[in-house]
């Protein structure tokens, strides 16, 4: 929804319309009426069965029976594997506070690029789709079957630097350690 | 009178404490193994640190409290434990694992305080498997191999772990044998028993292992995960545990067959070692004449049915399928005292009603068999009861003059003792004390008493199963009561009412 929104923004402020393209115009003009129809109508009955404003996974949760089969926006980190399950896919993205499992379509999934992990901060990615409490389609899974996905923010690795401190600490304990075994060896003989 | 402990026995305890924390430092080997394995310097550099604390103290612990025997003159000959002596080298070694298992925790970043990794430290060993970790989805491979790997030691038995590596043979090794929750041998030596014991669980490790490897990679799981996981899963599945290397738990995976694999081993796990050995031995009929398995079977279908019966007066699940897969799978990870779920916590207390968590948390407070890796109650215990109970009302209901006996079949046919039936009452009410007392610390703290009976039944029976009252806000003094209770649940009070014993010896003593 969002996409398609945006598409049209850019339509109306950076399309110049010249003569020889006059006939395509006046069909863009009549297919933007429809669409404003259609918009008029998503926005009265919106909300009666979709939350476009992202949600957080503890609201989900805790409201599960109340977006049980409604239309949520739901955003996070792509985390650990992307499972391909013949023609979709699960993915868990976690929002911060909860991971919740996403079942998309496959090839939905060719834009992510990392899913995090120790070495890796997976990409950020806004999911539209239909909220389930028990999904009978997955043996009573808590997930969401997305119809839409964005990608907010782009994942990166995360190379390790050497904490020397941590190094430096180990050092000093291992000196103490071959001290006592050295100790113990001499009082020993 | 009270006799005032002497330093001989001070001595004696911490030697053998100094041996047991060499021991740890050693296992501490592992995981620096995988780090440098994995290019995980930092998490290597932790347990590295850990693993020279562990055996600085535990050097400096075994030289100062070395005694040679008087008998046989000077020498390095160890000195025998008494019975006081084991149990309280066994209490004070859990906790002291408790404190060193949780350094490398603690330096990794993810535990917000010392006291969190302590808590999931014991959570760990003691194979309860509530946590308070934070960002688990960004934890590196080698300190998820630790938590998993305490689990395993913990299932075990920490003290068998350094009985089985580091001790020849003496009478001791039995009391603190007994003192980690165990008074049945497999095989008539303890060393050998505890050996076995580890047999058994490699195997089953390296089997477990390929089986949700295997699950895993068909799963679509990258192979070098699916087998990582597998492995951790295993540990913390056999030794019924209930840590997972992701924070959805298994929840994660998405997956039926991963969720029957990890039945299969959370039940295997559950079962008396005693009887793995006669089903090694080809006695594959034992499996359905012992008490324990009759027990077991007996008490999941009828704490099955009262949650099925809660889940369906709800309509939590809409279908029957869905309501056996997620109601039998928390049941069988409650009642084997595992902890692995495949709902979210909040989900308990939400969409499960009073009736279906009662059922649930019955289940939680019976356990697997005895000498197996479980917490709780024990199936035996409860077989017994039942036996005394029906052996009481056949001396009712028959004539004055009948004998009456009860037998029952626990490997081999016994004849019930007075003193067996005393002392699995004891046990277990000393269980439901133990709970009772962990709900109302909980409620002290405005939790609801549904909710705190749920978290005190899973931290004393060492299921790890949460309605989310565990999480990094709860009070301080919550966490102890907690810790507490993992602890004296998993060594079944005994070694912990003899630490409490010789502390006030030490007090009152003349």
């Amino acid at each position: 929804m969002t996409k398609k929104l945006k598409t049209k923004n850019i339509f109306v402020s950076g399309f110049t319309p010249h003569v020889s393209c006059l006939k395509r115009a006046v069909c863009s003009v009549q297919r933007a009426a429809n669409h404003r129809i259609l918009y008029l109508f998503v926005i009265l009955f919106l909300p009666y069965n979709c939350f476009a404003q992202s949600i957080s996974s503890p609201e989900l949760i805790n409201n599960a029976k109340q977006y049980d089969g409604k239309t949520v926006v739901y955003e996070g980190e792509v985390i650990g594997d992307i499972m391909v399950r013949g023609e979709y896919a699960w993915i868990n993205v976690n929002d911060g506070k909860t991971a919740i499992g996403i079942w998309i379509d496959k090839d939905l999934t060719k834009n992510i690029l990392y899913a995090g992990s120790y070495k890796s901060k997976g990409d950020w990615v806004e999911i539209t789709g239909v909220f389930h409490r028990a999904c009978v389609e997955h043996g009573g899974d808590l997930d969401i079957h997305a119809q839409a996905i964005r990608k907010i923010g782009l994942g990166r690795q995360t190379p390790e630097r050497l904490n020397l401190g941590k190094r430096n600490f180990a050092f000093v304990l291992f000196w103490i350690l071959c001290l006592i075994i050295i100790l113990r060896q001499l009082k020993l003989k | 009178m009270i006799l005032k402990p002497n330093i001989d026995d001070i001595k004696n305890i911490g030697y053998y404490l100094g041996k047991i924390i060499i021991g740890l430092g050693f296992a501490m080997f592992v995981p620096i193994v995988i780090g440098l394995s994995f290019k995980e310097t930092n998490p290597a550099l932790d347990f590295l640190i850990s693993m020279e604390i562990a055996l600085i103290f535990g050097l400096i612990l075994t030289k100062l409290c070395f005694t040679p025997p008087r008998a046989q003159g000077a020498g390095f000959t160890e000195k025998d434990l008494n019975w006081m002596q084991g149990m309280i080298v066994v209490s004070l070694s859990w906790l002291v694992a408790m404190v060193l298992g949780a350094i490398p925790l603690y330096l990794s970043g993810h535990w917000k305080s010392y006291l969190d990794a302590c808590f999931d430290a014991m959570s760990g060993f003691a194979t309860t498997g509530l946590t308070l970790v934070q960002n688990l989805d960004h934890l590196s491979f080698t300190h998820n191999l630790w938590r998993h790997l305490i689990m395993f030691i913990g299932g075990q038995g920490i003290v068998i772990v350094a009985l089985s590596l580091f001790v020849k043979g003496f009478s001791g090794a039995f009391k603190m044998y007994v003192g980690e929750a165990r008074d049945e041998r497999v095989l008539p030596n303890v060393i050998h028993t505890s050996r076995f014991i580890w047999l058994v669980s490699i195997v089953y490790l390296i089997l477990g292992t390929i089986a949700l490897g295997i699950v895993g990679t068909l799963n679509g799981m990258k192979p070098i995960n699916a087998f990582f996981h597998g492995a951790c899963v295993f540990m913390a599945a056999f030794d019924t545990g209930g840590f997972a290397p992701q924070s959805q738990n298994i929840l994660y995976y998405h997956s039926l067959p991963f969720e029957i694999v990890t039945i299969i081993i959370m039940i295997l796990g559950a079962i008396n070692f005693k009887l793995h050995y006669h089903l090694w031995m080809g006695n594959r009929r034992e499996i359905c004449r012992d008490i324990e398995t009759r027990t077991l079977f007996i008490t999941i279908m009828i704490t099955f049915f009262i949650t099925a019966v809660g889940l369906t007066q709800l309509g939590t699940y809409p279908k029957s399928i869905t309501l056996l897969r997620k109601g039998f799978y928390q049941l069988v990870s409650g009642h084997t005292g595992t902890g692995y779920m495949t709902i979210y916590a909040q989900q308990f207390i939400n969409e499960w009603n009073h009736l279906a968590l009662v059922g649930l948390i019955c289940a939680m407070a019976l356990g697997g068999g005895v000498c197996s890796t479980t917490g709780a109650i024990k199936m035996l215990r409860i077989g017994i009861i039942f036996k005394a109970l029906q052996e009481d009302i056949k001396r009712i209901i028959l004539s004055e003059r009948s004998i009456v006996v009860q037998k029952f079949h626990h490997i081999k046919e016994i004849f019930l003792e007075d003193k067996q039936a005393r002392s699995a009452l004891l046990i277990t009410l000393a269980y439901l004390g133990l709970y009772g007392l962990g709900a109302i610390v909980g409620m002290f703290f405005g939790y609801p008493f549904l909710d705190s009976l749920f978290e005190s039944t899973s931290a004393a029976a060492n299921v790890g199963l949460s309605c989310g009252i565990t999480n990094v806000s709860m009070p301080v003094a919550l966490k102890f009561t907690y810790i507490l209770q993992m602890w004296a649940g998993r060594l079944e009070f005994m070694s912990v009412f003899t630490l409490i014993g010789f502390f006030v010896a030490a007090i009152r003593g003349k």
